[in-house]
């Protein structure tokens, strides 16, 4: 367990998971600095979307530490996870099709996780407001009683990220954002990313590169579940390592 | 989505008033005694059917081993009556009078210590739902924390209905073996035989359907209600919003064992005895049958489907008796490929639709859950 830094959100270090001897993350480290944008580019198979597996607990690793504001994540579920703070798009948009937009905002509503409190959940003032806000930012104010299955794919890759705004999270994982989208789809995500990476640290896995210039504070290139080159958008393009694996071709 | 949280829609409130009317006035002006109580004992199995629409309708938990809890509930009735009908002067002619005849003829010569309690009616009515919930906790706890689900949850399910039958046939001097315990007679000194007592059982057990049905439409109406859903589409997605999700499926399936314990309760008193056929593998999957065939996403739709297929049951079984299981498979099979939403889905579908144009009024939600199931 590594001692906590104040300099950064999270702290990965030599995180390593190994399938069946395969290993699709080797000896990882990389640090996310508070209102940091990190954005992990590399080719098919780097380990890209592992690494944000091993993050949110959703695959166990084998050996190696995550670091998040001083509690060690690996050793947690992945609902605790998601309380200290972390919050996980995935690739394909799973939102919950057979509930209307309101419906599948409000399950993500931070208040009443328990079964208990599931119960006994109101659906209030300050719920309402807050998910007409949410609505308001993922541009989808007008469908809020409509169906999740009758939403566009953009429109879905909208409201699950509209799902991790409700829930705050101090770090935002988010797995291609705009892959499948069409380009007017695509220039309204990345202003909708813009605003909401303002005010917490996010890792994006993107492959459009013009995207990744917009966003990026700095970017991590993985090859072969290690880190090959990392630093600003501009350094990393000009490193002859990162030419050869993957931008050169 | 203001008016969509109210408890009960205006559809539903129809609904509801309509399946009491039939409960507790059309089928006890239609049907003579006999009758009556036959339909009393289809829906002890609505009560099953009920808890399978939360677990497997909504929260995608497919249990093939309901009667398990249904047995349950049932055997802890029956332990309290047989004491009651087993007083020394009732079994005199046994070699010890006192003790329930089948332990007598297994050469049992004092009560086992686990009967003692169910002296007591508190004791044996809050062993009716603690028993089944207690033992569907420790499933779901062995099961769902270790992420077991789908197939693999209903094989294992079934195995237990298997198990518990074999164990209550091999233990028969503690059990009364492949006969059950039968030749219950009197609750507090009330003689149960009787017409009469059979009437009032039978409203008793409406009534208790109903608080049942009203219990599930608080869960569905509820965040809870929602969150089954979301996870039978997204599990990862719940999980990864801040849920334990296995929690909430031992929640469920816990509140549908608890169910089902109140229906094999009621199932003892109206039908006088309760025996290992109604908890083994058989019933089981009957009871998913009544669920499916009245629709797995409406607790109305069970009731009727419960209702329904016994009667079914009932009158085919009584002409055809080799023809029925055939039936009832082939029914399962149609309602699966035709009718995925069972009876709720083809009323909301096609009588609903037409009512409403009757009344000119507009349809919105129908049957409960049942209506606009968007296109795969």
């Amino acid at each position: 367990m590594t001692v906590h830094n104040p300099n950064f959100v999270l702290m990965v270090e030599g995180l390593t998971v190994s399938f069946d001897g395969f290993k699709a993350v080797n000896d990882l480290s990389f640090y996310v600095e508070p209102n940091e944008c990190r954005v992990i580019i590399g080719p098919n198979g780097a380990g890209k979307t592992t690494v944000l597996d091993l993050i949110c607990g959703r695959t166990k690793a084998t050996s190696g530490s995550v670091n998040f504001k001083g509690q060690e994540l690996l050793s947690m579920r992945e609902d605790q996870i998601v309380h200290a703070g972390v919050g996980r798009k995935f690739q394909t948009p799973s939102v919950y099709e057979d509930l209307t937009v309101f419906e599948n905002l409000e399950l993500s509503y931070p208040k009443g996780h328990g079964v208990f409190g599931a119960l006994t959940f109101r659906r209030d003032d300050p719920v309402k407001a807050r998910i007409k806000e949410i609505a308001e930012t993922i541009f989808l104010d007008d469908q809020l009683d409509e169906k999740a299955a009758y939403l566009s794919h953009g429109q879905k890759q909208w409201l699950e990220i509209g799902m991790l705004l409700i829930q705050d999270p101090e770090l935002l994982m988010l797995d291609e954002p705009v892959a499948g989208m069409s380009v007017a789809e695509r220039k309204k995500t990345a202003e909708l990313l813009n605003r909401i990476i303002q005010d917490r640290s996010v890792i994006v896995i993107e492959h459009d590169m013009g995207f990744v210039e917009d966003i990026a504070t700095r970017v991590t290139v993985l090859h072969q579940g290690k880190t090959l080159s990392e630093g600003s958008m501009e350094r990393v393009q000009n490193d002859p390592k990162v030419v050869e694996v993957y931008l050169g071709h | 989505m203001e008016t969509s949280n109210r408890f009960l829609s205006r559809s539903e409130i129809i609904g509801f008033a309509v399946l009491a009317a039939v409960i507790f006035i059309v089928l006890p002006v239609a049907l003579d005694t006999f009758r009556l109580n036959l339909f009393g004992k289809y829906l002890t199995y609505a009560f099953v059917a009920v808890g399978l629409v939360l677990c497997w309708g909504a929260g995608g938990i497919l249990s093939l081993g309901q009667g398990v809890f249904f047995g349950l509930g049932g055997y802890c009735m029956a332990m309290f009556l047989k004491l009651e009908a087993s007083t020394p002067e009732n079994t005199a002619i046994q070699s010890t009078p006192g003790i329930p005849d089948f332990m007598d003829w297994n050469q049992l010569t004092a009560l086992p210590a686990w009967w003692q309690p169910f002296n007591s009616l508190a004791f044996a009515l809050l062993a009716v739902v603690a028993v089944p919930v207690i033992f569907a906790f420790i499933i779901g706890v062995a099961m769902f924390t270790r992420r077991v689900g789908g197939v693999y949850f209903a094989i294992i399910t079934q195995a237990f209905a298997a198990i518990l039958t074999i164990l209550i046939i091999g233990q028969q001097g503690y059990t009364g073996g492949v006969n059950g315990i039968t030749d219950l007679r009197t609750l507090l000194g009330w003689d149960i035989r009787t017409d009469e007592a059979k009437e009032i059982l039978y409203y008793v057990n409406g009534v208790l359907l109903f608080a049942v049905l009203f219990a599930a439409q608080y869960v569905r109406k509820s965040k809870l209600g929602r969150l089954l859903i979301a996870m039978r589409d997204q599990e990862d997605r719940v999980r990864f919003s801040g849920y334990n999700v296995a929690n909430f499926k031992i929640f469920v399936f816990c509140l549908g064992a608890a169910f089902a314990g109140i229906g094999g309760a009621m199932f003892t008193l109206q039908v006088g005895f309760m025996s290992p056929t109604l908890v083994g593998i058989v019933p089981s999957i009957e009871m998913v049958i009544f669920c499916a065939v009245g629709g797995r996403l409406s607790i109305l739709g069970a009731v009727y489907g419960a209702l329904v297929v016994n009667w079914a049951k009932t009158t085919f079984s009584e002409s055809f008796p080799e023809l029925w299981l055939l039936g009832l498979g082939g029914l399962f099979i149609a309602v699966v490929m035709a009718f995925p939403n069972g009876l709720a889905g083809v009323y909301a579908e096609h009588v609903a639709p037409r009512i409403a144009k009757l009344f000119n009024k507009s349809a919105g939600d129908d049957m409960p859950g049942a209506a606009k199931t968007p296109a795969e």
